[in-house]
Protein backbone atom coordinates (compact mmCIF):
# COMPACT_ATOMS: atom_id res chain seq x y z
CA UNK A 1 0.00 0.00 0.00
CA UNK A 2 2.82 2.39 0.91
CA UNK A 3 4.63 1.51 -2.31
CA UNK A 4 1.52 2.17 -4.40
CA UNK A 5 0.88 5.46 -2.63
CA UNK A 6 4.50 6.51 -3.09
CA UNK A 7 4.57 5.68 -6.79
CA UNK A 8 1.32 7.51 -7.32
CA UNK A 9 2.71 10.54 -5.50
CA UNK A 10 5.90 10.55 -7.62
CA UNK A 11 3.89 10.21 -10.85
CA UNK A 12 1.56 13.05 -9.92
CA UNK A 13 4.58 15.26 -9.10
CA UNK A 14 6.13 14.29 -12.47
CA UNK A 15 2.95 15.13 -14.37
CA UNK A 16 2.44 18.48 -12.66
CA UNK A 17 6.10 19.50 -13.00
CA UNK A 18 6.48 18.24 -16.58
CA UNK A 19 3.28 19.60 -18.08
CA UNK A 20 3.46 22.77 -15.98
CA UNK A 21 6.93 23.66 -17.23
CA UNK A 22 5.92 22.85 -20.81
CA UNK A 23 2.88 25.11 -20.58
CA UNK A 24 4.97 27.84 -18.95
CA UNK A 25 7.74 27.61 -21.56
CA UNK A 26 5.28 27.81 -24.44
CA UNK A 27 3.13 30.60 -23.05
CA UNK A 28 6.22 32.66 -22.21
CA UNK A 29 7.74 31.90 -25.61
CA UNK A 30 11.02 30.57 -24.26
CA UNK A 31 13.73 30.01 -26.86
CA UNK A 32 17.50 29.83 -26.86
CA UNK A 33 19.66 32.51 -28.42
CA UNK A 34 17.18 35.35 -28.03
CA UNK A 35 18.38 38.81 -29.02
CA UNK A 36 17.02 41.50 -26.65
CA UNK A 37 17.35 45.20 -27.34
CA UNK A 38 15.39 47.40 -24.96
CA UNK A 39 12.05 45.62 -24.67
CA UNK A 40 12.31 44.18 -28.19
CA UNK A 41 13.20 40.51 -28.52
CA UNK A 42 13.96 38.45 -31.61
CA UNK A 43 15.14 34.93 -32.23
CA UNK A 44 16.92 34.74 -35.57
CA UNK A 45 17.31 30.94 -35.52
CA UNK A 46 13.53 30.46 -35.30
CA UNK A 47 13.41 31.31 -39.01
CA UNK A 48 15.95 28.64 -39.97
CA UNK A 49 16.43 24.87 -39.92
CA UNK A 50 18.44 25.39 -36.70
CA UNK A 51 15.25 26.31 -34.80
CA UNK A 52 15.49 24.76 -31.32
CA UNK A 53 12.83 22.36 -29.96
CA UNK A 54 11.18 25.17 -27.96
CA UNK A 55 10.84 27.35 -31.06
CA UNK A 56 9.47 24.38 -33.03
CA UNK A 57 6.90 23.60 -30.32
CA UNK A 58 5.85 27.25 -30.15
CA UNK A 59 5.49 27.48 -33.96
CA UNK A 60 3.32 24.34 -33.98
CA UNK A 61 1.17 25.51 -31.08
CA UNK A 62 0.49 29.05 -32.29
CA UNK A 63 -0.06 27.98 -35.92
CA UNK A 64 2.02 30.81 -37.35
CA UNK A 65 4.55 30.68 -40.17
CA UNK A 66 7.76 32.24 -38.84
CA UNK A 67 9.45 34.81 -41.09
CA UNK A 68 12.34 32.99 -42.78
CA UNK A 69 15.72 34.48 -41.90
CA UNK A 70 16.61 35.08 -45.55
CA UNK A 71 13.42 37.13 -45.82
CA UNK A 72 13.51 39.16 -42.62
CA UNK A 73 13.55 39.20 -38.85
CA UNK A 74 10.70 39.77 -36.38
CA UNK A 75 11.14 41.69 -33.13
CA UNK A 76 8.32 41.44 -30.58
CA UNK A 77 7.60 43.73 -27.64
CA UNK A 78 5.10 42.99 -24.87
CA UNK A 79 6.22 45.73 -22.50
CA UNK A 80 7.53 49.29 -22.67
CA UNK A 81 11.15 50.11 -21.86
CA UNK A 82 10.34 50.33 -18.15
CA UNK A 83 8.88 46.83 -18.11
CA UNK A 84 5.20 47.84 -17.90
CA UNK A 85 2.86 45.63 -19.93
CA UNK A 86 1.62 47.41 -23.05
CA UNK A 87 -1.92 48.61 -22.33
CA UNK A 88 -4.27 49.66 -25.14
CA UNK A 89 -5.97 52.23 -22.92
CA UNK A 90 -2.71 54.18 -22.49
CA UNK A 91 -0.84 56.54 -24.80
CA UNK A 92 2.41 54.89 -25.84
CA UNK A 93 5.09 56.31 -28.14
CA UNK A 94 7.64 54.49 -30.23
CA UNK A 95 10.43 56.85 -31.18
CA UNK A 96 13.92 56.76 -32.56
CA UNK A 97 15.61 55.05 -35.46
CA UNK A 98 15.72 51.50 -36.77
CA UNK A 99 18.50 49.26 -38.05
CA UNK A 100 19.19 49.25 -41.78
CA UNK A 101 16.64 47.32 -43.81
CA UNK A 102 15.01 47.72 -47.18
CA UNK A 103 11.60 47.93 -45.55
CA UNK A 104 10.20 47.50 -42.09
CA UNK A 105 6.64 47.09 -40.82
CA UNK A 106 5.14 47.68 -37.39
CA UNK A 107 2.00 45.72 -36.49
CA UNK A 108 -0.23 45.64 -33.41
CA UNK A 109 -1.72 42.27 -32.37
CA UNK A 110 -3.76 41.11 -29.40
CA UNK A 111 -2.15 38.42 -27.25
CA UNK A 112 -3.60 35.67 -29.48
CA UNK A 113 -1.86 37.10 -32.56
CA UNK A 114 -5.01 38.54 -34.19
CA UNK A 115 -5.24 42.05 -35.59
CA UNK A 116 -7.21 44.52 -33.45
CA UNK A 117 -10.36 46.07 -34.90
CA UNK A 118 -10.48 49.88 -35.08
CA UNK A 119 -12.42 52.58 -36.93
CA UNK A 120 -9.58 53.31 -39.41
CA UNK A 121 -8.88 49.67 -40.30
CA UNK A 122 -5.25 50.53 -39.61
CA UNK A 123 -3.30 47.65 -38.13
CA UNK A 124 0.23 48.97 -38.49
CA UNK A 125 2.66 51.04 -40.48
CA UNK A 126 5.25 50.35 -43.14
CA UNK A 127 8.52 52.27 -43.23
CA UNK A 128 7.26 54.11 -46.30
CA UNK A 129 4.09 55.43 -44.67
CA UNK A 130 5.82 57.01 -41.67
CA UNK A 131 6.15 60.78 -41.47
CA UNK A 132 9.71 61.50 -40.30
CA UNK A 133 11.39 64.49 -38.70
CA UNK A 134 14.09 66.45 -40.52
CA UNK A 135 16.87 64.35 -38.91
CA UNK A 136 15.35 61.05 -40.06
CA UNK A 137 13.98 59.97 -36.67
CA UNK A 138 10.33 59.17 -36.30
CA UNK A 139 7.71 58.96 -33.58
CA UNK A 140 4.61 56.78 -33.64
CA UNK A 141 1.75 57.36 -31.19
CA UNK A 142 -0.07 54.22 -30.13
CA UNK A 143 -3.27 55.32 -28.42
CA UNK A 144 -6.97 54.50 -28.16
CA UNK A 145 -8.04 58.00 -29.34
CA UNK A 146 -7.09 59.90 -32.50
CA UNK A 147 -3.79 61.76 -32.51
CA UNK A 148 -1.98 63.95 -35.01
CA UNK A 149 0.95 62.46 -36.88
CA UNK A 150 1.66 58.72 -37.01
CA UNK A 151 -1.25 57.39 -35.00
CA UNK A 152 -1.68 53.66 -34.51
CA UNK A 153 -5.08 52.90 -32.92
CA UNK A 154 -5.25 50.28 -30.15
CA UNK A 155 -9.00 49.74 -30.28
CA UNK A 156 -8.86 50.04 -26.48
CA UNK A 157 -7.75 46.42 -25.91
CA UNK A 158 -6.26 45.70 -22.53
CA UNK A 159 -3.09 43.98 -23.72
CA UNK A 160 -1.30 44.00 -27.01
CA UNK A 161 1.92 42.89 -28.65
CA UNK A 162 3.96 44.94 -31.12
CA UNK A 163 5.79 43.25 -33.98
CA UNK A 164 8.55 45.18 -35.74
CA UNK A 165 9.66 43.24 -38.82
CA UNK A 166 12.72 44.07 -40.87
CA UNK A 167 12.81 42.81 -44.44
CA UNK A 168 16.00 42.28 -46.41
CA UNK A 169 18.22 43.23 -43.51
CA UNK A 170 21.72 42.40 -42.30
CA UNK A 171 20.43 41.91 -38.75
CA UNK A 172 20.52 38.17 -38.11
CA UNK A 173 22.12 35.28 -36.28
CA UNK A 174 25.50 37.05 -36.03
CA UNK A 175 24.03 40.20 -34.47
CA UNK A 176 25.16 40.77 -30.89
CA UNK A 177 23.19 42.50 -28.20
CA UNK A 178 24.10 46.03 -27.31
CA UNK A 179 24.55 49.30 -29.11
CA UNK A 180 25.36 47.64 -32.40
CA UNK A 181 21.83 48.01 -33.69
CA UNK A 182 19.57 50.90 -32.75
CA UNK A 183 15.96 50.08 -31.93
CA UNK A 184 13.22 52.63 -31.26
CA UNK A 185 12.34 53.28 -27.62
CA UNK A 186 8.88 52.38 -26.27
CA UNK A 187 7.52 54.72 -23.62
CA UNK A 188 4.16 54.88 -21.87
CA UNK A 189 3.18 58.58 -21.75
CA UNK A 190 -0.09 58.61 -19.90
CA UNK A 191 -2.67 56.18 -18.62
CA UNK A 192 -6.28 56.96 -17.76
CA UNK B 1 10.05 11.76 5.84
CA UNK B 2 13.26 10.97 3.90
CA UNK B 3 11.23 8.52 1.86
CA UNK B 4 8.75 11.17 0.77
CA UNK B 5 11.55 13.62 -0.04
CA UNK B 6 13.18 10.98 -2.25
CA UNK B 7 9.86 10.33 -3.96
CA UNK B 8 9.43 14.06 -4.49
CA UNK B 9 12.92 14.28 -6.00
CA UNK B 10 12.19 11.29 -8.23
CA UNK B 11 8.94 12.88 -9.31
CA UNK B 12 10.66 16.15 -10.21
CA UNK B 13 13.34 14.31 -12.22
CA UNK B 14 10.66 12.32 -14.02
CA UNK B 15 8.84 15.63 -14.58
CA UNK B 16 11.90 16.93 -16.40
CA UNK B 17 11.72 13.97 -18.76
CA UNK B 18 7.98 14.54 -19.27
CA UNK B 19 8.72 18.20 -20.07
CA UNK B 20 11.39 17.41 -22.69
CA UNK B 21 9.26 14.64 -24.20
CA UNK B 22 6.18 16.86 -24.57
CA UNK B 23 8.24 19.70 -26.13
CA UNK B 24 9.73 17.31 -28.70
CA UNK B 25 6.49 15.43 -29.45
CA UNK B 26 4.27 18.54 -29.68
CA UNK B 27 5.16 19.57 -33.29
CA UNK B 28 4.37 16.03 -34.48
CA UNK B 29 0.92 15.99 -32.94
CA UNK B 30 -0.16 19.60 -33.58
CA UNK B 31 -3.38 19.79 -35.59
CA UNK B 32 -3.66 23.58 -35.70
CA UNK B 33 -0.22 24.41 -37.06
CA UNK B 34 0.16 26.51 -40.23
CA UNK B 35 0.53 23.50 -42.54
CA UNK B 36 -2.69 21.90 -41.21
CA UNK B 37 -4.56 25.22 -41.41
CA UNK B 38 -3.55 25.68 -45.05
CA UNK B 39 -4.19 22.10 -46.17
CA UNK B 40 -7.99 22.50 -46.62
CA UNK B 41 -7.73 25.79 -48.58
CA UNK B 42 -4.59 25.11 -50.61
CA UNK B 43 -4.78 22.32 -53.20
CA UNK B 44 -1.49 20.55 -53.78
CA UNK B 45 1.08 22.00 -56.26
CA UNK B 46 -0.98 25.12 -57.08
CA UNK B 47 -0.54 28.73 -56.04
CA UNK B 48 -3.44 29.96 -53.92
CA UNK B 49 -3.83 33.58 -52.86
CA UNK B 50 -4.47 33.98 -49.15
CA UNK B 51 -7.23 36.34 -48.01
CA UNK B 52 -5.88 39.49 -46.32
CA UNK B 53 -5.86 39.08 -42.54
CA UNK B 54 -8.55 41.02 -40.69
CA UNK B 55 -9.47 41.24 -36.99
CA UNK B 56 -12.40 38.84 -37.56
CA UNK B 57 -10.67 36.30 -39.72
CA UNK B 58 -7.12 35.31 -40.53
CA UNK B 59 -5.78 32.06 -41.92
CA UNK B 60 -2.90 32.15 -39.45
CA UNK B 61 -2.06 34.30 -36.43
CA UNK B 62 0.73 36.92 -36.63
CA UNK B 63 0.35 37.51 -40.39
CA UNK B 64 1.86 40.78 -41.58
CA UNK B 65 -1.11 42.88 -42.83
CA UNK B 66 1.17 45.03 -45.02
CA UNK B 67 1.76 42.05 -47.31
CA UNK B 68 -0.29 40.29 -49.94
CA UNK B 69 0.42 36.57 -49.62
CA UNK B 70 -0.01 33.38 -51.58
CA UNK B 71 1.03 29.80 -50.84
CA UNK B 72 1.87 26.73 -52.85
CA UNK B 73 1.52 23.55 -50.83
CA UNK B 74 3.80 21.12 -52.58
CA UNK B 75 4.28 17.39 -52.85
CA UNK B 76 7.41 16.35 -54.71
CA UNK B 77 6.75 12.59 -54.67
CA UNK B 78 5.80 12.53 -58.36
CA UNK B 79 8.46 14.94 -59.56
CA UNK B 80 10.10 18.32 -59.00
CA UNK B 81 8.35 21.67 -59.10
CA UNK B 82 8.91 24.79 -61.18
CA UNK B 83 8.14 28.08 -59.45
CA UNK B 84 7.81 31.47 -61.06
CA UNK B 85 6.86 34.62 -59.14
CA UNK B 86 6.65 37.99 -60.91
CA UNK B 87 8.43 40.75 -59.00
CA UNK B 88 6.00 43.39 -57.71
CA UNK B 89 6.61 47.10 -57.19
CA UNK B 90 8.20 47.14 -53.73
CA UNK B 91 9.48 43.98 -52.13
CA UNK B 92 8.73 40.40 -53.10
CA UNK B 93 9.99 37.33 -51.29
CA UNK B 94 9.56 33.59 -51.49
CA UNK B 95 10.11 31.46 -48.37
CA UNK B 96 10.23 27.67 -48.19
CA UNK B 97 8.95 25.66 -45.23
CA UNK B 98 8.99 21.98 -44.32
CA UNK B 99 5.71 20.24 -43.49
CA UNK B 100 6.46 21.17 -39.85
CA UNK B 101 6.52 24.91 -40.68
CA UNK B 102 10.29 25.25 -40.35
CA UNK B 103 11.83 27.70 -42.83
CA UNK B 104 14.74 26.24 -44.77
CA UNK B 105 15.28 28.77 -47.53
CA UNK B 106 14.19 32.23 -48.62
CA UNK B 107 14.93 34.43 -51.56
CA UNK B 108 13.82 37.97 -52.39
CA UNK B 109 13.56 40.03 -55.54
CA UNK B 110 16.96 41.66 -55.01
CA UNK B 111 18.90 38.42 -54.82
CA UNK B 112 16.85 36.94 -57.67
CA UNK B 113 17.10 39.98 -59.91
CA UNK B 114 15.40 40.19 -63.31
CA UNK B 115 11.66 40.58 -63.52
CA UNK B 116 10.64 37.33 -61.87
CA UNK B 117 11.87 34.94 -59.21
CA UNK B 118 12.26 31.63 -61.03
CA UNK B 119 13.53 28.40 -59.57
CA UNK B 120 13.18 24.63 -59.47
CA UNK B 121 12.33 22.87 -56.26
CA UNK B 122 13.28 19.21 -55.83
CA UNK B 123 14.22 16.65 -53.23
CA UNK B 124 17.88 15.79 -52.64
CA UNK B 125 17.39 12.46 -54.47
CA UNK B 126 15.83 14.13 -57.50
CA UNK B 127 18.68 16.63 -57.65
CA UNK B 128 21.24 13.82 -57.56
CA UNK B 129 19.37 11.96 -60.30
CA UNK B 130 19.67 14.93 -62.65
CA UNK B 131 21.95 14.28 -65.64
CA UNK B 132 25.22 16.10 -65.17
CA UNK B 133 25.21 18.01 -68.46
CA UNK B 134 21.73 19.19 -67.60
CA UNK B 135 23.20 20.66 -64.45
CA UNK B 136 25.76 22.60 -66.45
CA UNK B 137 23.39 24.00 -69.05
CA UNK B 138 21.05 24.99 -66.29
CA UNK B 139 23.82 26.80 -64.42
CA UNK B 140 21.89 30.05 -64.34
CA UNK B 141 18.80 28.30 -63.05
CA UNK B 142 18.37 28.28 -59.30
CA UNK B 143 17.73 24.84 -57.81
CA UNK B 144 16.40 24.59 -54.27
CA UNK B 145 16.55 21.28 -52.41
CA UNK B 146 13.65 20.45 -50.13
CA UNK B 147 14.59 18.45 -47.02
CA UNK B 148 11.08 16.94 -46.93
CA UNK B 149 8.95 15.62 -49.83
CA UNK B 150 6.03 17.86 -48.78
CA UNK B 151 6.03 21.42 -47.56
CA UNK B 152 4.96 24.99 -48.19
CA UNK B 153 6.13 27.82 -50.41
CA UNK B 154 5.01 31.20 -49.07
CA UNK B 155 4.98 34.11 -51.51
CA UNK B 156 4.91 37.60 -49.99
CA UNK B 157 4.66 40.96 -51.72
CA UNK B 158 4.73 44.20 -49.75
CA UNK B 159 2.19 46.96 -50.32
CA UNK B 160 4.19 49.93 -48.95
CA UNK B 161 0.99 52.01 -48.86
CA UNK B 162 -2.59 50.68 -48.63
CA UNK B 163 -3.44 52.25 -52.00
CA UNK B 164 -0.88 50.06 -53.75
CA UNK B 165 -2.44 46.80 -52.54
CA UNK B 166 -4.51 46.08 -55.70
CA UNK B 167 -1.39 46.49 -57.85
CA UNK B 168 0.63 44.19 -55.59
CA UNK B 169 -2.13 41.58 -55.51
CA UNK B 170 -2.32 41.65 -59.30
CA UNK B 171 1.42 41.02 -59.48
CA UNK B 172 1.42 37.93 -57.27
CA UNK B 173 -1.70 36.62 -59.01
CA UNK B 174 0.74 35.78 -61.79
CA UNK B 175 2.74 33.41 -59.58
CA UNK B 176 2.80 29.79 -60.73
CA UNK B 177 4.03 26.51 -59.34
CA UNK B 178 3.74 23.39 -61.47
CA UNK B 179 5.14 19.91 -61.55
CA UNK B 180 7.50 18.82 -64.33
CA UNK B 181 9.38 15.64 -65.10
CA UNK B 182 13.16 15.46 -65.12
CA UNK B 183 14.95 14.25 -68.25
CA UNK B 184 15.99 10.63 -67.79
CA UNK B 185 19.66 9.83 -67.29
CA UNK B 186 20.98 8.34 -70.56
CA UNK B 187 22.87 5.10 -70.04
Amino acid sequence: MRLLLGTLFALIVAGVVGLGTTYFALSRGATFGTLSIGSWTASARTGTMDADPYARASIARTGRLPVALGDGLTFLAKTDDNGNTLDGRCDVTIAGITPTARYWTLTLYNSAGDLVANSLDRYGFTSQEIVRRADGTFSIMIAPRANAGNWLPTGGVERYVLALRFYDTAVGVATKEGREIPMPAIKTRSCP
Amino acid sequence: MIRWLLLLLGGVLLGGIVHLATIIILPRTATQDAFSRLTPIAPVNTVVQLPDPSPEKAVMPYMDPAFASAVCRYDLTDGPLKLSVPVSIAYTSVSFYTDHDIAYYAINDRSAGRRAIELDLMTVDQHEAMPENENVTAADLLIVESPTPTGLIAIHALAPEPGLRPKVKAAIAGAKCSQFSLPQVSQ
